[in-house]
Formats: structure tokens, C-alpha cells, sequence
């Protein structure tokens, strides 16, 4: 049963989302350089940390599917990568909006995170078309897993290209963490970040009790009603279950 | 940030404002899943008590599951 | 794969015949080589009218020539796996009593040759058709460095994603999308690398830095690529 805590981690999520972006708001002070626009790094920052974090566990879950050709992990990689893509969006968007504030442009090439960070998520965005494009289950999980893999690694080496390609030409605009914050920010910064990890977590676990639930529905409409049952949805981009309904 | 906002501020507000409506776009896909899955148990919870189709069912199936 | 099959081949026999299978291939019957060298030199022509430049150099010449390489590559990376699907060579390798990854190992470095290959055709043509600073030989050398290590890079992503793409349903969609991202560094480091050496008036010398992001990049995705290109055969 993936259900089970889900809402005492859900509880637990609130009060440190609330409480980081108290902190955020009213202990923290103002930047000396940026002033008010740098608050919006207490959200865009751990929101990249967050979906970094989880196409990387998305990666380890599709190693674990290779080796033990578990169908379970495959969901459990899918469904990271899956809400990686949702929060990755938002990391996207608020960096938009936090070079709009900063430097007047929507877009700045200069700020290497940021650039490595698209490149990424535009190889993401591949994914949901590569499974949605295979039509046999096992195939669709095991293709899907050598992506997953193969994007995880390229993670790492993407950032440290685009960062070497630009620290020669110009001087780094800004740093995403650690040297420009005070101690203050720094408690709200990483208050921030545990909270979004867990606001991760909660949102992993309710799909994943909802994807089960609906593969427990389903296989109970099979063996109610037989072969005549239709079943909803031809080909899909989501894991199916190959195997029973109990719960684990 | 009691005396004045700085102009800037709009940013800031659109930056967390983004994050709010993320939060509420999923609580609306949820939503939208939550009802197909009670569509679905109810065909299910006929299938239970309506009327049983045939004692021994999925006996002669044509394509396996 | 035609040679009767003892016990277990020994990969490296296995790969040496595979490979040997590639290029014959290639050479009885030539379809990507011709087709790369053929869009790559169109490619000039197109960017010829859309830069609206009679010659290039510096950084201009270098984003040419290795954005034309690469969609060249894709091209290629498209057809590569087409004749083992549709003729059964997947079958044949599967059947035979060899290690798979010789089938990878074969598929990348037959590519890689296919690559030097357009390259032979592709440079000369460049320094023809767009590139302002004549060539020396010294430049030469250096940019045949800075292309083998970017080759080798495009030929492992490109045969890793062409057998991903091979069994799905919008392969020529999928193969450029999933393969342009994962070779942006090899973007990077081989048009910074390749701007300083086509600049006008005098070569100027290669950075090691893009050489070894290059190679790092060969390097992770060479053993990436050999160790889970086994589980997109297994079937």
C-alpha cells in the first residue's frame, strides 16, 4: 500500500512549506545587491534542486527496473520523472521571472544553471513520447529505463560543460547558493529546500497510491466482470501493472 | 517589507503566484482522476451486486489479459 | 553474421564480423555516407542564403560547421538500425551465440567510420564553399582532432538512440529529439574548441579544456552506452 502515512507526511509538508516561506518572508533579510526580487530564489532554487533530485532517483529506480525487471520500479521511476517534468516546470518559470526582476531580460544565456537546466528539461520532456510511442508493456517500461538511465548521467556532465563553457568568456552573474547568503537567508534557503523535498515526496506518493489504486480497480473489473469488460484507454505513456492487485 | 514595496515586488509576488497555481493545477488533475476512479468503482459495484453474468466468468477468453 | 557460429564466439570475433558485415554494406551498397555528404553540403548552401554571408570565420564558421555535422549525424543515426529491423539482422545476433554489446560495439564504430567519412567530403567542402581563412595544415590537424573526439561522442548517442528509437512508432520524431539534447556538450565543446582555430589571420592554438570535455564526455557515455545497450535487444 503506497497510502499508508500519506497524511502525516502531507501534515508535515505544510507546516515546513508554510514555515520556510515564513522564514523567507519575515526572518531573512534584505539582499544588499538585489533587494526584494532575490526572495523568489526561496522558491525557484529548490524547486531545480528538487526536480534535479528526482529525474537522479528517477535514474536509480530505472537501474533497479533493469536489474531486477521489477515492474514496480518502473512506475516508481516513471512516476518521479513525471512530477520532476510538473516541478520543473515551476523552476522554469520562476527563473523567467527572477532574470526578469534581476537583470530586465527573460531570458539570460549568461546564467549557465539556468541554461543546463532547460537543456535537461527539454531532454525530459522526450520521455513521455518515447513510452507513449512503444506499445508493448515490458518493452515500453525497459526502453523507458534505459532513457531514464541515460538522462540521469547525462545530469551531471550537461552542468559541468555548460558551466565550463561559459566561466572563461564571462564572469559568473550570480551564484545560486551559499557565498551571497547570510546566515538568516541561509536558514530559510535550506528550510526551503526540505520543505519542497517533502512537498516531492507527498506529491510522489499520491500518485503513485493513485496509479495503484487504479490498477487495483481495474484488475477487480477483470475478474468481476471477465473478458467482456472494456478497459479503459487503448495505449498509454503510464506503467501497466502486469500483476495482481494486492497490495504492497 | 512593512514601509514601502520596492517596484520590483510584482516579480516576486508572480514568482510564488506560479508556484501557488502549480500546486492548485495538480490538485485539479487530481480532481479530475478522483472522479474517473469513482466512475469506474461504481461500474465495479455493479458488476458485484447487479446481475452476475455468468457463474464461471473469463472461461473462455479470447485475448489473454 | 554468415559465419558458422562454434559454441560461443569470442566477442571480439563477433564484433570483427559484424563490423566487417557494416561496412560491406556500406561499401556494396553506399546509402548514409553519400546521404550525410550530400545534406551536409546542401546544409552550406542553406546557410550560405540564410546568414546571407559570402564566407565565414571565428565563431560563425565553427557554429556551421558543427551544427551541420550534427544534423548530419542525426540523419544517419536515423537509418541505422533500419536494415537489422526490417531484414531480421536483430534476429540473426540474437540467435547467435554471442555477447550483445558486440552488435553496440560494431553499430558504434561502424558509425564512427561513416563519420570520418562525411567529414573527408564535408571539411574540404566547408573550406570551398564558406570558410574565409584558408586552411593550413596545422589547422587541419587540429580540427581533425577536435572532430574524431566529437565523433566518437555523436557515434555512441547516435547508435544508443537509434536502437532506442528503432522499436517505436515516431522514430524520425524521436531519435532527433531525444539525441540533440544529450549532445549539446558535444556542441559545446567542439564549436568553442573549433572558433579560435578558424578565426581570420592566423590560427589561434586549442583550448584543452574543450579536448577534454570531449573526452569526458566519451568516456562516461562510451561505458554508459556499453552497459545498458544489452537491455534494448533482449527480446
Amino acid at each position: 500500500m503506497y497510502g499508508t502515512r500519506l497524511g502525516p507526511l502531507s501534515l508535515v509538508t505544510v507546516v515546513a512549506l508554510v514555515g520556510a516561506f515564513g522564514l523567507a518572508a519575515f526572518y531573512a533579510p534584505m539582499d544588499a545587491d538585489q533587494g526584494f526580487s532575490q526572495k523568489i530564489i526561496y522558491v525557484h532554487v529548490p524547486l531545480a534542486i528538487v526536480t534535479l533530485c528526482g529525474f537522479v532517483f528517477g535514474a536509480i529506480m530505472a537501474m533497479k527496473h533493469l536489474r531486477t525487471r521489477d515492474p514496480r520500479y518502473d512506475l516508481k521511476s516513471y512516476t518521479a520523472i513525471h512530477m520532476s517534468l510538473v516541478f520543473g516546470t515551476g523552476a522554469l518559470i520562476t527563473g523567467m521571472i527572477w532574470a526578469k526582476a534581476s537583470w530586465g531580460v527573460w531570458w539570460e544565456w549568461r546564467e549557465a544553471t539556468l541554461v543546463s537546466f532547460l537543456i535537461v528539461f527539454l531532454l525530459y520532456c522526450t520521455y513521455q513520447p518515447l513510452r507513449f510511442s512503444i506499445e508493448d508493456p515490458e518493452r515500453q517500461a525497459r526502453y523507458a529505463s534505459v532513457f531514464a538511465l541515460t538522462a540521469g548521467a547525462f545530469v551531471p556532465v550537461n552542468f559541468i560543460a555548460v558551466r565550463l563553457a561559459d566561466a572563461y568568456i564571462h564572469p559568473r552573474v550570480l551564484t545560486t547558493s551559499g557565498s551571497g547568503l547570510t546566515p538568516e537567508m541561509n536558514v530559510a534557503f535550506f528550510g526551503a529546500i526540505i520543505a519542497m523535498g517533502l512537498l516531492f515526496a507527498t506529491f510522489w506518493k499520491l500518485e503513485m497510491t493513485n496509479k495503484h489504486t487504479r490498477f487495483q480497480v481495474r484488475a477487480l473489473k477483470r475478474k468481476l466482470g471477465g473478458d467482456d469488460v472494456t478497459i479503459g484507454g487503448g495505449r498509454s505513456a503510464a506503467p501497466r501493472y502486469i500483476e495482481g492487485p494486492d497490495g504492497r | 517589507m512593512n514601509e514601502t514595496l520596492p517596484d520590483n515586488a510584482g516579480y516576486v509576488a508572480a514568482a510564488y503566484l506560479v508556484f501557488v497555481a502549480l500546486l492548485l493545477i495538480y490538485l485539479s488533475i487530481t480532481a479530475y482522476r478522483l472522479r474517473n476512479l469513482e466512475r469506474e468503482l461504481s461500474e465495479l459495484s455493479e458488476l458485484a451486486d447487479g446481475e452476475p453474468k455468468v457463474p464461471e466468468p473469463a472461461a473462455e477468453g479470447t485475448s489473454s489479459p | 553474421m554468415s559465419p558458422p557460429a562454434p559454441r560461443t564466439t569470442p566477442t571480439g570475433t563477433a564484433i570483427l564480423a559484424l563490423l566487417r558485415k557494416e561496412l560491406l554494406l556500406e561499401r556494396k551498397v553506399p546509402q548514409l555516407v553519400p546521404a550525410m555528404a550530400l545534406f551536409s553540403v546542401i546544409t552550406f548552401v542553406v546557410f550560405h542564403f540564410g546568414l546571407q554571408r559570402r564566407s565565414v570565420d571565428g565563431e560563425i564558421a565553427a557554429g556551421v560547421l558543427s551544427v551541420t555535422l550534427l544534423f548530419a549525424a542525426m540523419l544517419g543515426a536515423n537509418r541505422l538500425f533500419v536494415a537489422d529491423k526490417d531484414e531480421g539482422g536483430f534476429d540473426a545476433v540474437l540467435l547467435a551465440p554471442v555477447d550483445r554489446t558486440a552488435l553496440f560495439v560494431a553499430k558504434a564504430v561502424s558509425f564512427l567510420v561513416f563519420l570520418v567519412a562525411l567529414e573527408i567530403v564535408m571539411v574540404p567542402a566547408f573550406a570551398l564553399f564558406l570558410l574565409g581563412p584558408g586552411l593550413t595544415l596545422e589547422m587541419v590537424g587540429q580540427i581533425a582532432l577536435l572532430l574524431l573526439l566529437a565523433d566518437i561522442g555523436i557515434a555512441v548517442i547516435g547508435t544508443l538512440v537509434g536502437a532506442l528509437g528503432i522499436q517505436t512508432r515516431a522514430r524520425d520524431l524521436l531519435v532527433p529529439l531525444i539525441a540533440l539534447p544529450l549532445l549539446v556538450p558535444v556542441i559545446i565543446g567542439l564549436a568553442r574548441g573549433l572558433a579560435p582555430i578558424l578565426v581570420d589571420g592566423g590560427a589561434g592554438d586549442l583550448a584543452g579544456r574543450w579536448l577534454a570535455i570531449l573526452a569526458l564526455y566519451d568516456l562516461v557515455f562510451g561505458l554508459l552506452a556499453y552497459a545498458v545497450f544489452d537491455f534494448l535487444l533482449d527480446d
